[in-house]
């Protein structure tokens, strides 16, 4: 038997003070986590997929509009310098631009006052779900506190699995949200949809989007994450399951 | 002044609040353990065995009295002191083996030297020896669903002794296994014993257990009811047998 008797880690009478671990554990930890529950997993963060794919696909509406306004104020400042002789067509926009400028200002707004309201409505799902994934992992936080985690250290377990899983999620649901717009703007109004800003409101909604995102599913974990750090270890002695 | 124990508890009390009532699970507990011994704890549920365990390890404070790890008093210690005890001092091991679902066997073996602070190098060669020890040298990279009752309690051992501590507690280590893998687990548990000089001690109903202790600790009501020495069991273990049946 090879394994080394020689010290005891310290001497009678006094004890040491737990280290903090380095982040990176932390991280590598949390990511098997979400590995090995890759389905629940995604159906937890399939709230904040959803929710910000129909944010930003109202958002982005909102952006073609303004492209499109854009594209005729264009025209209409041409035709006015006399640069450009007016046809149909730009007759057809012009009329538009000017006929449902408020209604449909009215109607974006309560677009996005719904949306609003289901990204909250999202926060509370994650919470829901990040509380039972606490009350399933008794056992395994409880074990972990008696191999010495710090409380500390399982606050961050949660908060890097969930931040890590709305971070991802809100990425792929900008994509969908952007992607559906797109597409039904491309045949809508054709290739001058992308003209204009196109690029830049994309990748400005992209970052709010997934700001956004990733800001509710933190602020979901909160509550769960305590919960889960103040689980007393002798839970993991528990026998029913 | 060192002593030879390496647990002491002093008139150990835990009551538990249940709605109006007051509960006294443990009520006035002296018992000394002296370093490299093997003791197990018997008693029916409801005896206060697992409250006691609790106390011990470090895992529930007592309403009063103390417990003295290596003449430290575990009432004076706070929330970082504590999971440094629980990490170096102590080792636990559980009825339904605890394994963190989502590691391999090393991994699991690891995670406290993890919590060490170890450097990850020593750590995984350090995990590899362990689990040599307990006998899988050749499933470190099986995850617990792909191994058995008594591999998964194998895995937890050598969990338990990742770090070097001194005492092994271990909570009814045999409760989920059948008898045969029950008996090899108690062998490798004395093994270590003997070999490593780690003190174990073991809440348990299970009275294979009693013919490798060293000392036996009845706890009835909250109470030592009686303290068998080794030497003498010999002549008792029909007797015992009739208790543990009562005890059930």
């Amino acid at each position: 038997m090879s394994v080394d008797q020689a010290q005891r880690t310290h001497p009678r009478g006094s004890i040491g003070r737990q280290i903090q671990l380095p982040l990176k554990k932390a991280i590598e930890i949390s990511f098997k986590s979400i590995k090995i529950r890759f389905w629940r997993s995604m159906i937890t963060a399939m709230g904040i997929f959803l929710g910000i794919a129909f944010f930003s696909s109202v958002r982005m509406s909102g952006e073609f509009a303004n492209i499109q306004r854009a594209y005729i104020l264009q025209i209409k400042e041409d035709i006015e310098k006399g640069l450009r002789t007016p046809s149909i067509e730009d007759t057809r926009l012009i009329a538009l631009l000017e006929e449902n400028q408020e209604e449909r200002q009215a109607s974006e707004n309560r677009m996005l006052w719904l949306s609003i309201m289901g990204l909250l409505v999202c926060t509370v799902g994650i919470t829901n779900s990040m509380l039972m994934s606490v009350t399933e992992r008794y056992k395994e936080i409880g074990t972990m506190k008696c191999l010495g985690a710090l409380d500390s250290f399982i606050v961050k377990l949660f908060f890097i699995e969930s931040t890590l899983l709305g971070f991802i999620a809100s990425l792929l649901g900008f994509i969908l949200g952007w992607m559906l717009i797109s597409i039904i703007n491309l045949f809508t109004q054709g290739v001058i949809a992308f003209g204009g800003n196109f690029w830049w409101a994309s990748l400005k909604l992209m970052l709010l989007s997934v700001f956004i995102g990733t800001l509710l599913t933190f602020l979901a974990t909160i509550f769960p994450a305590i919960r889960a750090a103040k689980m007393p270890p002798s839970a993991a002695l528990r026998v029913e399951i | 002044m060192a002593s030879q124990y390496i647990v002491r508890t002093k008139g150990l009390i835990k009551e538990y609040t249940m709605g109006d009532q007051t509960v006294r699970a443990l009520n006035g507990v002296d018992l000394d353990i002296y370093e490299g011994e093997y003791i197990s704890i018997m008693g029916p549920s409801g005896s206060g065995k697992s409250t006691l365990f609790n106390a011990i390890g470090g895992l529930d404070r007592p309403t009063s009295g103390s417990v003295f790890i290596n003449d430290v008093d575990m009432a004076q210690l706070d929330a970082q002191e504590l999971a440094y005890l629980r990490c170096h001092t102590i080792g636990y091991i559980f009825q339904t083996f605890n394994l963190i679902p989502v590691m391999t066997a090393l991994e699991n073996v690891t995670l406290p030297t993890v919590f060490a602070g170890m450097p990850t190098d020593d750590g995984i060669e350090r995990g590899i020896e362990l689990l040599n020890i307990v006998g899988l040298g050749e499933r470190l990279h099986h995850k617990p669903s792909e191994l058995s009752g008594g591999q998964q309690q194998r895995v937890a051992i050598a969990r338990s002794l990742a770090n070097n501590p001194s005492i092994i507690l271990a909570d009814e280590p045999t409760g989920n296994l059948d008898l045969k893998t029950g008996t090899e687990i108690i062998e490798l548990l004395k093994r270590l014993n003997k070999e490593q000089g780690v003190t174990i001690i073991s809440a348990t109903h299970d009275l294979k257990m009693l013919d490798v202790s060293d000392r036996i600790v009845y706890i009835r009501d909250g109470k030592i009811a009686k303290i068998d020495e080794r030497k003498d069991l010999d002549i008792q273990i029909g007797e015992m047998e009739r208790e543990g049946e009562l005890g059930h």
